[in-house]
C-alpha cells in the first residue's frame, strides 16, 4: 500500500451518477462530494436510495452513467474503506475469530494481529466477550464487533448503514459514542440513519435523499434551524415524503 | 488455519490407511489364490465352506467362489473374470466347451434333487417314484409351484422335467407356476411362506433353515440325478487365467484323496455328494 | 461362520469372522466416502459459487444423480472391470478396490449435492462482507469450506451411510466371496437366501446399531458446531 493510497480515498466524487437495476432507477443524476472531516449522515424516507449511495461510495457498485472517483482516482481498490452493513453477518467464529479474519485480510502482520485484535475490542467495549461465538453476542454487540471488523482494516473513510436501527436506546448511545471517537480520531464517517435525533447529535453535514436524488445538502446546524426546500421542511416537520 | 491442516492431514492418513489394508488384503490374496465361479445351490448347501479349507491344507490354494446360477457363472467364465467354473448342468457345459469356452471338462460329483412340497400334498403326490407323474399332477391341480426362474442348473433341471413329461410349459403354466429368478435357498423361502411346491438339490434343502410346513415328497427317481462338472477358463481365450493353479484345483478335486473329501462331507448324518470323476458317462 | 449361531453370540464371542465382515463394511464404505468427498466437494463448491450456462440443469442432474440404483452402478462398473471389458486390464473385478469404486460413484453425487446447498446458502450470506472486505476469490472458497466445516462433515457421514447400507452394487461387483469381499449387507443378503433369518437379522441388527451410531456422532457434530461457532 503506496503512500499515495492512503491519502487518495478522499475526496470521494460523484458526479452525474446515475443507478438502475434494469427496470428501476435508484439513483438519479446524483452529484456529491464527500470530503474529510465531521461525520455526513445520509437522511431521507425508507427507499430513497441512501443504501445504495453508501454502497456506491464504498465502490461495490459500479454506476449505470456518471461516475465515482476516490482522491481522483476512478478505479481504487477498497483497500483503507470500511463499510458496515444495516445487518451485519458475522462469520461461524468466535469475535476474535472474526476480528483476525479482518486483519489477516487487511495484511497486518502475524505477530502484531493479538495485540491489534484486542485492542479493537476494547475499542469497541467488548472485553471479554473475545471467545465467545460472534453469532451469539447481541444485536448491539454484533453491530459494535462489526464496526471493530471495519477498523481492523485502518480505514481512511468508514460507511455505517443505519448501525442503530434496531437497536435499544442504550445500545445506541454505545454505538453512537464509538461512532463520535472513530471520527474524532481522524477517520471520515459516512452514515445512513433514520434517525433525525442522531443526525443531528452526530452530523457534520446532512445531505437529505429523495427518490434517488439529493434534495439539500447543508452543514447539520443550517439544515435543522432553516431547512432551505419544501421537502426539507415537510420532513423535518414529520411528514411523510411520498 | 494450523486446525484445518491438522484435520486435513487426519484424513488423508485415514484414507491413505483404507486404501493400504485394501491394497494389502488383495495383494496378500493375490499369490496362490483362483476365482471359482459356481452356482449359489452349491453355496447355499454349505458344500464349499466345508471343503474350501481342506483344499487350502492340502493344496495351499486359495479358492475364491463366485456364487451365481449356472448360466451367470458361465458367462464369467466366458468373460474371463473366473479361472475355473464349476457348475451342474451338463448341457450347458458342453455347449460351453463346443464354444471353447474350456478345453475339457471334468465330471467331478453328483447330488440328487427332492420334490419339495407341503405337509398337506395337495397335488398327492407323496412317496411317488415318479417325478414325471408328479409335474403332472401339479400342472393339473394347479398347486402353488416355485421355478428358479434364472437359467441354473436346478432351473434347467426342473425345464427338462417338464419336457421330458410332455408338457410344454411356455403354454400350461398359469399363475400358480411362479419363477422369481433368484437362488436356491431364496426359492424355498418363497415355498415355503406360500405352501408352494418346488425342486430342490438335497444339498440345499437339508442345510436350509427355514423349512416351515415343508417336506421331502419325492425322490429317488433316476431322473432327479444332479451332476456336476468342473472346467478350466479356456487360457487361450483368456491369458490371465491362471491355469497352473485352476487346473491344480480341478486336479485335486478329482483325485482319490479329493474324491474321498467329498464323499465325507455330511450334514446331520447324511452324505450329500456322491464322487464319480471315474464315471466315463457323468 | 459356524451354523446356529445367532449373532449377539458371535459379538459376544468376538467371532473373528464376524469381526472381519465388519471391518471390511467400514473399510469400503469408509474409503469410498472420503473419496467421493475429495472429488464431490470441490465439485459443488464449483457450482456453487459460479455462474454458467446450463448452471440450473447441472443442478438439476446433480441432485438427480442422488438416486442412482445401486444395481445400475454395479451392472456397469462389472462389465467396465471384467476381464472383457475396457478396464480389464486392472484385474479389480471381485475385490474391494471394485466395491469401492463403485460406492466411491453411487456416494459422490450426494456429497456434491449437499456441499453445493451448504456452500450457496453460506455463500449467500457472506457475499456482502466478502466484498467488503475485499476478499479474494480463493480465499472466499476457503472461507466457505472451512465456516461450512460442520454441515460438510454432515455429508460427509451421510454419503457414509448410503455406501455402508447398500447391497445392490457391492454384491455384483464383490461377488460376495467369503473372507473378501463379503460385507454386512452382502452378508445379510446370502444368509436370508440360505434360509437362516435370525443369522441374517442378528447381523441387520448389528449394522443398523452402526448406522444409528454413524448418524448420532453426524448429529453431535452439528450440536458441536452450533455450540462453538454459533
Amino acid at each position: 500500500m503506496s503512500a499515495d493510497a492512503v491519502s487518495s480515498d478522499l475526496p470521494i466524487e460523484l458526479s452525474h451518477v446515475d443507478i438502475d437495476t434494469g427496470r428501476v432507477k435508484i439513483l438519479r443524476q446524483i452529484s456529491l462530494s464527500i470530503e474529510a472531516g465531521a461525520p455526513t449522515v445520509l437522511i431521507g424516507p425508507n427507499g430513497s436510495g441512501k443504501t445504495t449511495l453508501l454502497r456506491a461510495a464504498m465502490g461495490l457498485i459500479a454506476p449505470s452513467s456518471g461516475r465515482v472517483t476516490w482522491g481522483g482516482h476512478a478505479q481504487s481498490p477498497p483497500l483503507r474503506r470500511a463499510i458496515v452493513f444495516q445487518r451485519p453477518v458475522m462469520l461461524r467464529r468466535s469475535a476474535f475469530g472474526n476480528l483476525h479474519y479482518a486483519l489477516a485480510s487487511a495484511e497486518t502482520p502475524r505477530n502484531a494481529r493479538r495485540r491489534r485484535a484486542n485492542e479493537l475490542l476494547s475499542l469497541v467495549d467488548l472485553d471479554g466477550l473475545g471467545d465467545r461465538p460472534a453469532r451469539r453476542l447481541s444485536g448491539g454487540e454484533q453491530q459494535r464487533l462489526a464496526i471493530a471488523r471495519a477498523l481492523a482494516r485502518e480505514p481512511r473513510v468508514l460507511f455505517l448503514d443505519e448501525p442503530t436501527a434496531s437497536l435499544d436506546p442504550a445500545a445506541t448511545k454505545a454505538i453512537e459514542e464509538l461512532v463520535r471517537s472513530v471520527s474524532a480520531s481522524g477517520v471520515k464517517v459516512v452514515m445512513a440513519t433514520h434517525d433525525l435525533g442522531e443526525a443531528r447529535r452526530l452530523a457534520g453535514d446532512i445531505v437529505l435523499l429523495h427518490r434517488g436524488t439529493i434534495v439539500e445538502r447543508a452543514a447539520v446546524d443550517r439544515f435543522f434551524n432553516a431547512p432551505a426546500t419544501k421537502e426539507a421542511q415537510a420532513f423535518l416537520a414529520g411528514e411523510l415524503l411520498l | 488455519m494450523n486446525r484445518m491442516l491438522h484435520t486435513f492431514r487426519v484424513c488423508a492418513v485415514a484414507l491413505l490407511v483404507a486404501v493400504t489394508i485394501g491394497a494389502v488384503s488383495n495383494a496378500a490374496a493375490a499369490d496362490r489364490s483362483i476365482v471359482v465361479a459356481s452356482t449359489t445351490s452349491t453355496q447355499d448347501s454349505g458344500f464349499f465352506d466345508y471343503i474350501l479349507p481342506i483344499v487350502k491344507e492340502r493344496t495351499g490354494i486359495t479358492v475364491k467362489v463366485v456364487a451365481q446360477g449356472t448360466g451367470q457363472a458361465l458367462d464369467t467364465g466366458r468373460r474371463g473374470d473366473a479361472d475355473v467354473v464349476f457348475v451342474h448342468a451338463k448341457a450347458a457345459e458342453l455347449q460351453f466347451l463346443a464354444e471353447g469356452g474350456s478345453l475339457k471338462r471334468y465330471p467331478v460329483m453328483y447330488n440328487d434333487f427332492v420334490l419339495i412340497g407341503p405337509r398337506a400334498d395337495p397335488a398327492g403326490v407323496r412317496g411317488s417314484k415318479d417325478i414325471l407323474r408328479a409335474f403332472a399332477s401339479i400342472k393339473e391341480e394347479r398347486v402353488p409351484f416355485i421355478s428358479r426362474g434364472d437359467r441354473s442348473g436346478t432351473h434347467m433341471a426342473e425345464l427338462a422335467l417338464w419336457k421330458d413329461g410332455g408338457i410344454d410349459i411356455e403354454l400350461a403354466k398359469g399363475p400358480w407356476y411362479k419363477s422369481i429368478g433368484q437362488g436356491m435357498g431364496a426359492a424355498l423361502n418363497v415355498a415355503s411362506a406360500s405352501a408352494a411346491y418346488v425342486l430342490s438339490d438335497r444339498a440345499t434343502w437339508v442345510h436350509f433353515k427355514n423349512k416351515g410346513d415343508l417336506e421331502i415328497l419325492v425322490e429317488g427317481d433316476k431322473r432327479l440325478f444332479n451332476q456336476y462338472g468342473i472346467m478350466l477358463v479356456n487360457p487361450e481365450k483368456h491369458p490371465t487365467v491362471k491355469k497352473v493353479l485352476g487346473q491344480a484345483f480341478i486336479d485335486y478335486l478329482i483325485s482319490p484323496v479329493g474324491q474321498r473329501d467329498i464323499a465325507s462331507y455330511k450334514l446331520e448324518g447324511q452324505q450329500l455328494f456322491y464322487p464319480d470323476a471315474n464315471d466315463p458317462n457323468a | 461362520m459356524p451354523d446356529n449361531a445367532s449373532a449377539l453370540h458371535l459379538l459376544v464371542t468376538a467371532d473373528p469372522v464376524l469381526f472381519s465382515i465388519v471391518r471390511l463394511s467400514l473399510a469400503v464404505s469408509l474409503t469410498a466416502a472420503v473419496i467421493a468427498s475429495f472429488i464431490g466437494m470441490p465439485l459443488g463448491a464449483l457450482v456453487a459459487l459460479t455462474r454458467f450456462r446450463g448452471r440450473e440443469f447441472v443442478v438439476v442432474v446433480m441432485n438427480a444423480l442422488m438416486g442412482l440404483p445401486p444395481v445400475i452402478v454395479g451392472l456397469v462398473v462389472y462389465l467396465s472391470l471384467s476381464r472383457s471389458g475396457p478396464l480389464g486390464s486392472w484385474g479389480l473385478l471381485f475385490t474391494p478396490s471394485a466395491m469401492v469404486i463403485a460406492q466411491t460413484i453411487l456416494v459422490t453425487p450426494i456429497i456434491a449435492a449437499l456441499t453445493r446447498q451448504t456452500i450457496e446458502d453460506l455463500w449467500l450470506e457472506y457475499r456482502d462482507e466478502f466484498s467488503a472486505m475485499h476478499i479474494g476469490a480463493f480465499k472466499r472458497i476457503s472461507t466457505l469450506l472451512w465456516d461450512g466445516r460442520f454441515s460438510l462433515v454432515t455429508a460427509l457421514l451421510a454419503g457414509f451411510g448410503r455406501a455402508a447400507a447398500e447391497v445392490g452394487s457391492i454384491i455384483i461387483v464383490g461377488g460376495n466371496i467369503e473372507g473378501f469381499t463379503r460385507t454386512m449387507t452382502t452378508a445379510i443378503a446370502l444368509e436370508t437366501s440360505k434360509g437362516d433369518l435370525s443369522l441374517a437379522m442378528g447381523l441387520g441388527v448389528i449394522l443398523i446399531g452402526i448406522v444409528v451410531l454413524v448418524s448420532a456422532l453426524a448429529w453431535g457434530i452439528r450440536r458441536a458446531g452450533e455450540r462453538f461457532a454459533g
